[in-house]
């Protein structure tokens, strides 16, 4: 499996497709940090006693979008470019035939490949992060404090089990067609459907189970918010950025965007506005991360035994 | 002891029949040539040999092991070669042996004496460090029996090794066969239908049509009933004798 592993990762950072993905994926980064970094000022504007300033340069949408919505967008696609042809190439330039005939398990050519991929990621997703905030600090000049690279590094771990999901998701389909492009075209359906459909999905799931006759009824609006906020959580894509957006802002308390309060609730609410302790938020969204790492292994599990099972002879 | 030994071996594709009831047996050292036309279940037996595929009933033993249960022993000491042999075209020859090699557990220190050895005995001296997808088709033949032997193996099992090669190319392969059986013992079984090939350098023979095998023995022992020459006996007139009454 090591050996695999090993061969993979050297196709990996040799690979030209990889480079480049790898260099836009930075680029944008920077720039989007620049961004957010140069509108942090305007972001603290009346906060009294700012915390946790540093989050804010990942956070903050700047002019267009922050560092975390990019990854929740672009993540899955490294995650499919490294995964969509790890076994269909092998097929297609004939050495699977090959491969499976070494003294190996069968299931080690899969673990291999997954193995190599989830390195790559993670080496490529901690080093932009690690830029990043060499960047942040000489631009902000802010120091960040335990608690913050505790969110950071809780908030890094998501994002790799979140981009081996797609890498799963595309092993998964490298296992089940045969064409390099027919796989790759199903995987980035999949990311396309899940990362901008989701939500016209979720809204009509919403108003065909639980519909709104009286705009004016709250209990009923409530109702059908949480209903598509619920089925919207189907996606892998949707889960990665409540969760992330709950780690990385210590003043989310709350998974639901929609809470019906009371006015002595809200009142209490209002007196402790203070930022939850990093294992609060983390207990907040631990139903996310391990719906996400459900999925992850789901994926992976599937490919897994599809593999298995398959007659190599056709190869 | 028998090499590989199959006692009614049947693999079934739904209703369709791969393999029927298949029963031979490979002593130590022959070059046993597994004939017969397209589709005849030929290649699907190799696969069951090796474990890949599973047999719907009957038995196989390989070098003594049952493939259903102890791949992983048959497949460290048997080298298959598959029809069409793939190689990863972005690596040199010797690149793609040492990949074999580490996958076969090679100590990593033995590995290029070994690479050596093996270029050389399928006359690919030099040509290591070329891509392999500059290689012509014979050399890529060529560097598919090397991978096998770098294992260095018992049994050698090649599914159509001299297809799509030229004249040239054939010849260095039949004989680079027999002197590997020749000069390092090995057993080796071949299947192909390209029948004057077989008839020079086997030792044995068995002709499968239709999933069943219809004849099994030595070239002589074939020969024996059939119309022409019998002191120059003829494979492809066994060949369509037996195709014929099929």
């Amino acid at each position: 499996m090591w050996t695999i592993c090993r061969k993979e990762l050297a196709d990996h950072f040799g690979s030209i497709r990889f480079l480049i993905l790898f260099c836009l994926i930075l680029m944008v980064a920077l720039v989007s940090t620049y961004m957010a970094a140069t509108h942090v000022r305007e972001a603290l504007d009346g906060v009294s006693k700012p915390s946790q300033v540093f989050l804010l340069l990942f956070t903050t949408p700047g002019k267009f979008f922050s560092l975390v919505q990019f990854i929740a967008f672009f993540g899955p696609l490294l995650g499919i470019i490294m995964g969509f042809d790890a076994i269909n190439r092998e097929r297609q330039y004939r050495t699977l035939g090959k491969l499976v005939s070494q003294p190996i398990y069968r299931d080690a050519i899969v673990n291999g490949k997954f193995l190599a991929g989830v390195l790559t990621i993670s080496i490529a997703l901690l080093s932009m992060m690690l830029l990043l905030t060499g960047m942040g600090l000489m631009t902000v000049g802010v120091i960040p404090g335990i608690e913050e690279i505790g969110r950071l590094a809780v908030y890094l771990l998501v994002s790799i089990a979140y981009v081996s999901f797609w890498l799963g998701l595309a092993i998964l389909s490298s296992v089940l067609f045969r064409s390099l492009a027919t796989s790759a075209l199903a995987a980035v359906a999949l990311w396309i459907f899940s990362a901008f459909f989701i939500g016209f999905l979720a809204d009509l799931a919403a108003d065909a189970v639980r519909p709104v006759r009286n705009p004016r009824d709250p209990e009923k609006i409530v109702a059908n918010r949480r209903f598509a906020d619920a089925s919207s959580l189907v996606s892998p894509a949707v889960l990665y950025s409540q969760a992330t957006s709950t780690i990385l802002d210590p003043y989310r308390r709350t998974r639901s965007n929609l809470v019906l309060t009371g006015p002595m609730e809200r009142l209490s609410l209002e007196r402790f506005q203070r930022p939850l302790p990093l294992d609060q938020s983390i207990l907040v969204v631990w139903p996310y991360l391990t719906l996400l790492a459900a999925m992850t292994l789901v994926c992976f599990g599937l490919s897994y035994v599809v593999f298995m099972r398959q007659e190599i002879r056709s190869v | 002891m028998a090499i590989i030994q199959t006692d009614q071996l049947t693999r079934r594709y739904g209703r369709q029949t791969a393999v029927d009831g298949l029963s031979i047996e490979i002593g130590e050292r022959d070059i046993f040539g597994f004939l017969g036309p397209n589709g005849a279940g030929k290649t699907t037996t190799i696969l069951m040999l090796l474990g890949l595929t599973e047999p719907t009933s009957g038995r196989a033993r390989v070098l003594g092991f049952d493939p259903a249960r102890d791949p992983l022993q048959i497949k460290q000491q048997v080298g298959y070669l598959p029809e069409n042999v793939g190689f990863y075209d972005d690596l040199t020859g010797c690149e793609n042996l040492r990949y074999m090699g580490r996958l076969n557990r090679l100590p990593e220190a033995q590995a290029p004496a070994l690479i050596e050895e093996a270029l050389s005995t399928v006359g690919l001296e030099g040509e290591g460090d070329k891509l392999v997808g500059a290689y012509s088709r014979g050399m890529r033949q060529r560097l598919g029996i090397a991978e096998l032997l770098i294992k260095n193996p018992k049994l050698l099992i090649l599914d159509e090794p001299t297809l799509g090669l030229d004249p040239d190319g054939t010849n260095r392969m039949l004989e680079l066969i027999v002197s590997l059986r020749r000069e390092r013992g090995m057993t080796v079984m071949l299947s192909s239908h390209q029948l004057q090939q077989v008839q020079r350098i086997c030792t044995r023979v068995g002709i499968m049509i239709k999933g069943k095998l219809v004849a099994l023995g030595s070239l002589d022992e074939l020969s024996q009933g059939s119309p022409g020459d019998k002191a120059r006996p003829n494979l492809e007139e066994i060949y369509m004798r037996y195709f014929k009454e099929a």
